[in-house]
């Protein structure tokens, strides 16, 4: 038996008994693919609110913090009495 | 924008049902030979199906034209592959029914076959999906396809579905 034949073989051996499809297939994978969505739409909301809370806090910060003003020095004492 | 919406979604829900209309049944017999169980009995093939289709159906807008026969089968046998590699020989897990018509194999066989034969998907995808090297998927085939024409003694009697007749 060369290659052709034997892989027409195991063919045919699977290809017997097909199983039977079960009636209510297309409602549970309905019911399970809209729940993956749905879970998926959620996520992506929760990531887009923490991304915006997170840009808002940051220029709240800013603004009252001012970390670009240069801060008053604090090394040098002041020079008096000369 | 709503009723543009509702439209979209009626058509999609058409266009998967008719989809799954078409292709269930194949994809269930090639989930049936993965599992390995009796065709009449396939409680682990219909999971493994609906978890397939379920995830066909959340990316169908996304296919953007790609065959999303192609996209289930694809999910079905990684699915199956990671579950099998996992827990392969783990004792919660039952071996092959014998009436299956690949009960010979053991699941990175029988997974390597179907795709090969039954699905005719070639060897170097086949060998890109596992992450094998193509000689390695070959060498499997080829074994797997052995076994099956000329199966080893039986360890029992009730196995006996695919023998060959003496000559």
């Amino acid at each position: 038996m060369n290659r052709p034949e034997r892989e027409a073989a195991v063919r045919r051996i699977m290809d017997r008994t097909p199983p039977r499809v079960p009636p209510d297939l297309y409602a549970d994978v309905v019911r399970r693919g809209a729940r993956v969505l749905r879970r998926r739409r959620l996520l992506r909301r929760l990531v887009w609110l923490t991304l915006c809370a997170a840009a808002v806090a940051l220029l709240v910060w800013a603004l009252t913090a001012r970390p670009w003003v240069e801060p008053p020095s604090q090394t040098t004492p002041p020079l008096t009495g000369w | 924008m709503r009723q543009r919406r509702q439209a979209r979604d009626t058509r999609r829900a058409r266009e998967f049902e008719a989809f799954v209309a078409g292709a269930a049944g194949r994809l269930l017999h090639t989930a049936a030979l993965l599992t390995g169980e009796a065709p009449d009995d396939t409680p682990r093939a219909r999971r493994l199906l609906s978890l397939a289709l379920a995830h066909t159906y959340a990316c169908w807008d996304r296919l953007r034209g790609d065959d999303p026969y192609d996209h289930a089968r694809q999910y079905l046998a990684t699915r199956f592959a990671h579950g099998a590699w996992h827990q392969y020989g783990a004792p919660g897990r039952p071996p092959a029914h014998p009436d299956s018509a690949l009960a010979v194999l053991g699941p990175q066989e029988r997974l390597i076959l179907v795709l090969r034969l039954y699905e005719g998907i070639a060897e170097e995808q086949v060998a890109a999906l596992l992450g094998l090297p193509r000689e390695r998927v070959g060498t499997v085939c080829d074994r797997a396809t052995a076994t099956v024409l000329h199966p080893p003694r039986p360890p029992a009697p009730a196995v006996g579905g695919a023998k060959v007749a003496p000559s």
